[in-house]
């Protein structure tokens, strides 16, 4: 992890744009209502066949890929991947949100997290590649890169592009490596994200691994019998201080942090070891003490395993009093290599509405941790918010939001 | 801001990279050109080894012998970068998904078929809790990778970085790739390979050891405008054309090594070209293995005859530009110097 304490003269990294399309909105605006009205995205699956429809719940965006294409103006033989579709859709929201414009007077970078990358495609026609050739325009859309690259093109960014794949910790380490870029005075500006769409592939991995609930899943809560999957996509343009002049800025990122747990590749350990260090690393970058922290956007997969240990280190980093925290994931479901990005977009949007969101579904506490989540709409003074997200490999990420 | 030295320099690739002392290179050919496997029980215990798939097991073993040849047991960072990701195991759960029709699944192939399962496995080994990040962005995977780690030595104090690029073939998707390119006439025309090569890069002066100045990463870039961008970058640090001993470049026999000609223009008669795909394939992370050859050269002051094919041999070199770009995108340059 970067030591950049001795840095002195590294720069702030102010957020001048989000953009998000979720299970719970095609817009910020929609999106925003959803929170503040408590209103859950999670039904069953309609976009994709899967004979595991019945027995899951999903966050899917409600609008099938015909629709994002036009939506988008894309030619008819467009080779985007839905996972493309929802990016393109979320990046050009945070561009025209920040109202800066894209042109070679400031080189401006692009960094995007994806899981599977172009799956929804492959796993529909891998079998008619050798003979069917309108679907051979999928091929070269089936690797990771594929999606950031359609989307940098169409936003006119040709400098600095790049896409990392650490699994659901995916776009929270985009947000830290498009933070250290300007902090280290690499970039003035950078888009920074992460797109991932529901996959048969991905739903029937979790199947396997028998996290995948059958009914809306209740993060923390004692009785919690796994996750929804979701989809999602959601950048935030990142701008050096300098570049902010006179203009409005939504929050700052503060702080960022990565460690691994080094103890499973899909389990947590018992103590959140990762999660404690991740977290621990992004107060000292932010230079805050963990009082000084009003809200926890929390990874709370609502997995038996993740809400265990990451309510371990939570206690561990913050002991009593625990600060509001919630897993807006009983909105959205787990979007994966995207939830970074939709959990920093919550929570740019916390310190605006000065809300905590609601933890929906809670009804009793973790036996052996006795916490409790924010489970209700709250008000109050909200300086700064830490978000969590962790991914198989023991990829454990933390980010601080601040007002400042 | 701080220099950043490569410590060492491991490849496992088409060639008889892992083992050798000296380079001895051999035209490949074929279709597709699986790298050569080490004795990978050296590296890995037997138990673990049974469920890894190839790059898996490529990238550990290439990552333990780098550290190995640099004396850390733990670095400050793992970045590993890959194009295909855990292309074997993605193939095999997706196989059995549609073979099955997503009935009697099990797990073990989806949880090996994530992206930063190489990463993840090298930190596991080692008990590594550092900063752990995995590239996945087409031909500039490993650099992005190689970019994160320059960035931490160079501005952020960070002392030793493991940095590596690994792709595996795969058994089905590959033939795909390879089947689009022959029915091309200006496709790739070199094998399509796998490997995996593996760095570290540290803050600290070696006897012998070699410099990374810088490195560029673009993802677009007009052929017209190459020339101007190279030498910008050159400037940047401080360094001319003919500063430039030996170019290397990513020659894949396709329509865009256009792009190539149109580099080595900006360079004097006497700097040498080379071109290192026909020995070890074309695939998204091939450039870590260019890196690799540039680091062993620099290293012995000797170019492999094969690889220099007749072109007169320098008695000095010091200074190695590598450009790389994937079907006239993804552009890449290093910057080394022999210290």
């Amino acid at each position: 992890m970067p030591n950049i304490e001795k840095n002195k003269a590294r720069k702030g990294v102010a957020i001048t744009g989000i953009g998000i399309i979720s299970a719970i909105g095609n817009t910020l605006e929609e999106n925003r209502i959803s929170l503040l009205s408590s209103q859950s995205g999670i039904g069953d699956v309609t976009q994709i066949k899967t004979k595991q429809a019945s027995q899951i719940k999903v966050g899917e965006v409600k609008l099938t890929n015909d629709e994002l294409i036009d939506q988008l103006n894309l030619p008819k033989d467009n080779n985007f991947t839905r996972t493309a579709l929802l990016g393109l859709v979320a990046a050009k929201e945070a561009v025209k949100n920040s109202g800066i414009s894209i042109d070679a007077s400031i080189e401006t970078g692009f960094i995007s997290a994806t899981s599977v990358g172009g799956m929804d495609k492959t796993e529909i026609h891998l079998k008619d590649f050798p003979s069917k050739r309108e679907t051979q325009k999928y091929v070269s859309s089936h690797h990771a890169g594929d999606s950031t690259q359609k989307i940098a093109d169409a936003l006119g960014i040709n400098g600095f592009v790049t896409t990392i794949s650490t699994a659901c910790s995916s776009a929270a380490n985009a947000i830290m490596l498009g933070a250290r870029m300007i902090t280290s005075g690499q970039l003035d500006r950078v888009i920074v994200g992460g797109t991932d769409a529901l996959s048969k592939f991905t739903i029937n991995g979790f199947k396997t691994l028998m996290i995948l609930s059958d009914d809306v899943c209740t993060p923390f809560d004692e009785d919690r019998k796994g996750l929804n999957l979701g989809e999602a996509a959601a950048y935030l343009v990142l701008e050096s201080d300098e570049m902010t002049k006179n203009k409005n800025v939504l929050a700052y990122l503060t702080g960022y942090g990565n460690a691994n747990d080094a103890f499973h590749q899909t389990a947590s350990s018992e103590t959140g070891e990762g999660a404690f260090l991740a977290m621990q690393k992004a107060l000292q970058i932010a230079d805050l003490k963990s009082s000084d922290i009003n809200y926890v956007n929390a990874h709370g997969t609502a997995t038996p395993n993740n809400d265990l240990s990451e309510s371990m280190a939570l206690t561990r980093i913050f002991g009593e009093p625990m600060p509001d925290f919630s897993s807006t994931k009983s909105f959205t479901g787990h979007t994966l290599a995207a939830a970074g990005a939709i959990e920093a977009v919550f929570s740019v949007m916390a310190l605006q509405e000065q809300t905590v969101w609601p933890n929906l579904n809670f009804r009793t506490k973790i036996e052996e941790t006795g916490l409790e989540p924010t489970s209700v709409l709250k008000t109050k003074n909200i300086q700064n918010v830490l978000s969590n997200s962790f991914g198989f490999g023991g990829n454990c990420s933390t980010l601080i939001f601040s007002k400042r | 801001m701080n220099s950043c030295y490569i410590h060492s320099a491991v490849s496992i690739s088409a060639q008889n990279s892992f083992e050798l002392e000296f380079l001895e290179l051999f035209e490949i050919s074929g279709k597709n050109v699986e790298a050569i496997a080490p004795n990978y029980k050296e590296y890995i215990s037997p138990m673990v080894l049974r469920r890894m798939a190839t790059g898996v097991k490529m990238g550990v073993a290439a990552a333990s012998k780098a550290l190995q040849n640099a004396n850390i047991d733990k670095p400050n960072a793992i970045l590993t970068g890959t194009g295909m990701g855990c292309i074997e195991d993605t193939e095999k759960f997706l196989n059995s998904i549609i073979a099955n029709d997503e009935e009697f699944l099990t797990p073990t192939s989806f949880i090996q078929s994530t992206h930063n399962t190489v990463g993840a496995q090298i930190a596991l080994g080692l008990q590594c809790k550092a900063y752990n990040n995995t590239y996945v962005h087409g031909a500039l995977s490993f650099e992005s990778a190689l970019l994160d780690g320059l960035l931490m030595v160079q501005n952020e104090e960070t002392k030793n970085v493991l940095v590596g690029g690994v792709d595996e073939l795969g058994t089905e998707f590959v033939d795909y790739v390879r089947m689009l390119e022959d029915q091309n006439p200006n496709g790739i025309k070199v094998p399509i390979g796998e490997g995996a090569s593996f760095f570290v890069l540290s803050s600290e002066k070696k006897h012998n050891v070699v410099e990374l100045l810088g490195i560029k990463t673009s993802s677009k870039l007009s052929i017209h405008s190459l020339q101007n961008e190279l030498i910008a970058f050159l400037s940047h640090h401080h360094l001319k054309p003919d500063s430039i001993d030996v170019l290397i470049l990513g020659n894949n026999g396709d329509s865009f090594d256009d792009y190539y000609d149109e580099a080595s223009k900006a360079f004097p008669q006497e700097t040498i070209n080379l071109s290192y795909k026909q020995f070890c394939g074309e695939f998204y992370t091939a450039s870590a293995f260019g890196l690799f050859l540039g680091c062993e050269i620099l290293k012995s002051q000797q170019i492999p005859e094969t690889l220099l094919q007749h072109k007169a041999q320098k008695t000095s070199l010091k200074t190695i530009l590598l450009y790389n770009q994937f079907k006239g995108r993804d552009h890449s340059f290093i910057l080394l110097r022999q210290c």
